[in-house]
């Protein structure tokens, strides 16, 4: 009664794998990430944050940013009073008379941006870098991690400042500044993954079937490495904009013609302790709202990526 | 003389996203004062979770749905917190597959085992230090008084099943579950583990639950068996019974798809096809999908256990006659 | 079958040195003593593979059988010895020669889960070498993937999935395709079958022996599980911390084995019809490579060890034809 191996592998074929449809990795993330209502909240929120700061031009009465449009009479008027420019200041207007939410709008545009391009050439640099150092060892991978380790046992803020005193006033300065600050966390994760996946099977496959290093390093455990990549992205991004806002909020950020939600609440920031609270608050009140919602995105894809349980 | 545990229709379910998965569905067995059952199963056939729900250690999603768990006459389904906490470590113990599971890597191992005697009694330290180093010696590790101020790092992998074993025996339990601990050891170091555990139980009596999906093991050292299938069980009774003469077709393919079985260079008996997922299994039997003599009723109804003589259970609609027409091994 | 052999191995070594490192050096300067530690994975293997044959290689952990299985595949180099394919050394090949040697000899993996790339489509993992190599052109990667699919018993109706999506036993099918996709003449099976369920264990290994008869192929199949070995091997070779000590027929081996510590491993598996079994067992741990015993590496835990055992190393000697075994016993005794 035995059966022939024919027999037994088109029974076996017409099983078929487990689940039906073509699932990408993508798709499995998604569906895992979104069970979580609290992170699914953050996501709306980040969603709504964004959006509203790229259309901020249509859906703001004032450009913050034209000094022209802007009146000394109006400033430091309370939430909800009219302007001179015939409009209804929401949430006030500033020492100079900018009306505060188009201000804000204006502002996370600013912070999004300076957040999101040093986070995403930091990311590139530090995991090439990092790629780069495990693959190759020995020597070279000690020296970049100690290089890792320098730039991380120097405080952020402190290597910011540094920078920004040496290179001066702008986006692309404080950008600059953003980017040797963070390259190193990347950097590090990186390495410790392609460590990790250069020991997996799949890549001594590749090595049997005669693919060049530089495929494998990139073709195969790049896209691998990439889901911690994205933990950190999330997570430095706020702590880039955060960053900013600090230097902003000590002076040596934005200057006062492009400001940052650091700008705004610095300039408000003699305000505080009087009745015209809202000139710091407000903008305070988007940050920590921006930072958060981040946060709690960049949590929840940890929990779905690392650690996975296959059931 | 009772048995020391009685098992009776367990089902644990898991409530996933992808729907009810039911990983043990109307289990029942009994063990025996020193008396060793084989849990024997592929992955998936819930025999690991039938283990850790006897222990009380699933965790929702997952939960005991229905049936009895009976330690000595007392009832473990629904026992609350505290009272499972007062049993395990003490009336059962486990061993895992992993040592590390067992044991914690940043303490010593003298420290590890004075907290599970700690956690049941109360003697003295230098008593629990003199217990502690007797089981190491009665598990076979040399100069036990030396290595208890190890850490679990020190030890090489059958060493540190060794030390689990020990912990496992430290409070005297009347019943061992085992789940898979020497799969991941050498052949050599198995069979060392394995004479330990025959030689320690026979002198405790202490009964054994021996999870694995290797029949060999099951025959060299189980009085026994009981196999699993999909979350149900498909077959109990004496090992030499089920061995020599499977009456179900799941135990029968699996007993002649083994290589030891074959004859060296002829293709294998297989059982064609996979497991089903166990959130999506078949209506009626788990096992028709794949098998030979499955007819529509197969299909259609789940069976019920058949009891068949010298305490044999058999849970299919056409089982082989065990009495007329013994279809074991030994036919070709 | 001709008798020259497809895959030679002369006088193999491997061995694994981690170096001191600057820390640890500057401590040596202090006055400490750091070695480099050094695994011996693999000491002085002589073996050589007729085409058509199919050799198990049998070990426990540290025996170095997965290292030498790796060395045939290419993966690791050699510390020491040469290795030949179809009798010219590879070392001593052109690029091109060289590059059609290590295709012809390909692997099949252990653990399906981490064997196959998590974030490539199966068409894409069978089909990228051929494609990178010239053997096939891009268009054709469907057709091509299809057919070898079909080979190993899947449909290929699910080419366009992710290895996620598949079961155990179908993943190592994945990985036998992938294999097969570059027309190897040799393939060297690391515990291939060991992580899957018996059932889906005896489907691959009819599998195996499937592919040998319909391709011509050759194998070296290492594992641990002596009922597999000797179902499919024509030649088994015993492995020891790193040593050879015993090569026989399969047959032959099982039914009288002559080194002791086959003897010990044969009467340590345990088998359906051995019930209630008094197990006993070998004494002692299997020791580190990084340290092994001096003379036969297995006098510590042999039960017929003598004072010759510790001090000198037995020699690989054929004890009848085509068996071999490294054994004092068989040379002179061990006073």
């Amino acid at each position: 009664m035995s059966s022939s191996p024919g027999q037994s592998l088109s029974t076996a074929s017409t099983q078929g794998p487990v689940s039906a449809r073509v699932e990408t990795p993508f798709q499995r993330f998604a569906a895992a990430f979104l069970e979580d209502r609290v992170a699914v909240a953050g996501l709306a929120l980040l969603a709504f944050i964004i959006l509203s700061s790229l259309i901020a031009p249509w859906i703001t009465p004032q450009n913050p940013y034209d000094l022209t449009r802007v009146d000394l009479l109006d400033s430091r008027m309370p939430p909800g009073s009219q302007t001179m420019e015939g409009f209804t200041a929401w949430l006030g207007t500033d020492g100079v008379g900018r009306d505060l939410y188009s201000g804000i709008l204006y502002g996370l545009r600013i912070s999004l941006v300076v957040g999101v391009v040093s986070g995403l050439i930091a990311a590139t640099l530090g995991m090439s870098i990092g790629l780069i150092s495990a693959y190759v060892g020995g020597k070279l991978d000690t020296f970049i991690m100690r290089l890792v380790d320098l730039q991380l046992s120097l405080p952020s803020i402190l290597v910011a400042l540094i920078l920004v005193a040496a290179l001066g006033k702008g986006v692309d300065k404080i950008i600059i500044a953003l980017i040797v600050v963070q390259w190193a966390y990347y950097a590090r994760t990186v390495r410790g993954t392609a460590l990790v996946e250069r020991n997996k099977e799949y890549v001594d496959a590749a090595r049997a079937l005669g693919l060049s290093k530089s495929r494998i390093i990139f073709r195969h455990i790049l896209p691998n490495c990439l889901a911690p990549v994205i933990v950190v992205l999330t997570v430095q991004t706020a702590h880039a904009i955060s960053l900013e806002a600090t230097l902003s909020f000590l002076g040596v950020g934005l200057p006062q013609t492009e400001p940052s939600l650091g700008v705004l609440i610095a300039n408000g920031f003699q305000y505080m302790l009087s009745d015209r609270y809202w000139i710091s608050f407000f903008p305070g009140v988007a940050l920590l709202l921006t930072i958060v919602a981040i946060n709690l995105v960049g949590d929840r894809i940890r929990d779905v990526l690392n650690p996975r349980l296959e059931k | 003389m009772g048995n020391v545990l009685e098992v009776s229709n367990l089902a644990t379910y898991f409530e996933t996203r992808a729907g009810t998965v039911k990983a043990v569905d109307g289990v029942s067995f009994a063990v025996g004062r020193g008396e060793v059952l084989g849990l024997v199963g592929e992955s998936g056939s819930g025999k690991s979770v039938t283990g850790c729900a006897i222990m009380g250690l699933v965790d929702p999603p997952g939960r005991i749905v229905s049936g009895s768990i009976k330690l000595g006459g007392k009832e473990l389904v629904g026992l609350d917190d505290q009272g499972m906490r007062a049993i395990r470590g003490k009336e059962i113990s486990m061993i895992f597959q992993d040592p590390m599971m067992t044991l914690n890597p940043v303490l010593r191992i003298d420290t590890q085992m004075i907290e599970a005697i700690d956690a049941h009694e109360k003697t003295s330290k230098k008593a629990a230090l003199a217990r502690a180093q007797q089981a190491l010696e009665k598990v076979g590790i040399p100069a036990a008084a030396d290595r208890l101020k190890a850490y679990p790092h020190q030890f090489s992998g059958g060493m540190r099943q060794r030390v689990a074993i020990a912990i496992a025996l430290l409070n005297n339990p009347s019943l061992i579950i085992a789940d898979e601990p020497t799969t991941a050891l050498d052949v050599t170091i198995q069979s060392q583990i394995l004479a330990k555990m025959q030689e320690l139980c026979a002198d405790s009596g202490t009964a054994l639950i021996w999870i694995t999906h290797d029949l060999t093991v099951v025959a060299g050292l189980a009085h026994r068996v009981a196999v699993m299938y999909a979350g149900r069980l498909v077959e109990t009774g004496f090992v030499d019974d089920v061995l020599d003469h499977p009456l179900h077709p799941y135990t029968r393919g699996l007993l002649r798809s083994l290589p030891s079985e074959g004859i060296p260079g002829q293709p294998l008996e297989q059982i064609p096809g996979m497991t089903p997922s166990l959130g999506r299994l078949p209506p009626g039997c788990a096992f028709a999908p794949r098998c030979r003599n499955a007819t529509e009723i197969c299909h259609r109804s789940s069976p019920e256990g058949t009891v068949f003589p010298n305490q044999r259970l058999a849970r299919c609609h056409h089982p082989f006659d065990s009495v007329a027409q013994p279809v074991g091994l030994t036919e070709r | 079958m001709s008798t020259e052999s497809i895959i030679s191995m002369q006088g193999i070594s491997k061995r694994f040195t981690t170096p001191v490192d600057l820390a640890g050096r500057l401590a040596n300067l202090l006055g400490a003593n750091h070695q480099p530690q050094t695994v011996h994975a693999v000491s002085d293997v002589n073996l050589a593979v007729i085409p058509g044959e199919v050799v198990g290689l049998v070990g426990e952990s540290g025996c170095g059988k997965s290292t030498l299985g790796r060395m045939v595949a290419g993966i690791y180099e050699p510390t020491e010895g040469k290795i030949s394919y179809q009798g010219k050394d590879m070392r001593l090949m052109t690029q091109t020669e060289a590059r059609q040697a290590s295709l012809s000899v390909q692997m099949i993996f252990q653990d399906p889960m981490s064997s196959l790339n998590p974030r490539m489509r199966v068409i894409d993992i069978v089909s990228e070498a051929p494609v990178y190599h010239g053997i096939i052109e891009s268009a054709e990667r469907g057709d091509y993937v299809a057919t070898i699919l079909k080979k190993v018993g899947l449909d290929p109706v699910f080419m366009q999935r992710y290895p996620h999506q598949f079961s155990g036993g179908q993943r190592a099918r994945i990985g036998i395709a992938r294999a097969l996709a570059v027309n190897p003449k040799f393939l060297v099976c690391d515990e291939s079958v060991a992580a899957l369920d018996v059932s889906i264990q005896a489907q691959v290994l009819n599998l195996f022996m499937l592919l040998r008869q319909e391709l011509n192929l050759t194998y070296l199949f290492i594992s641990h599980d002596l009922g597999v070995v000797r179902h499919l091997s024509d030649r088994v070779v015993i492995m020891y911390l790193g040593c050879v000590v015993e090569t026989a027929p399969a047959a032959e081996l099982f039914d009288a084995p002559n080194h002791p510590y086959s003897q010990a491993l044969l009467e340590n598996v345990p088998t359906l019809k051995l019930r209630h079994k008094r197990f006993s067992s070998i004494k002692g741990e299997i020791p580190s490579p990084m340290n092994p015993p001096t003379g036969c590496h297995f006098h510590p835990r042999c039960p017929k060890a003598g004072p010759r055992c510790s001090v000198e190393q037995p020699v690989l000697r054929p004890i009848s034809t085509g068996r071999q075994s490294a054994c004092h016993l068989n040379d002179g005794g061990v006073g």
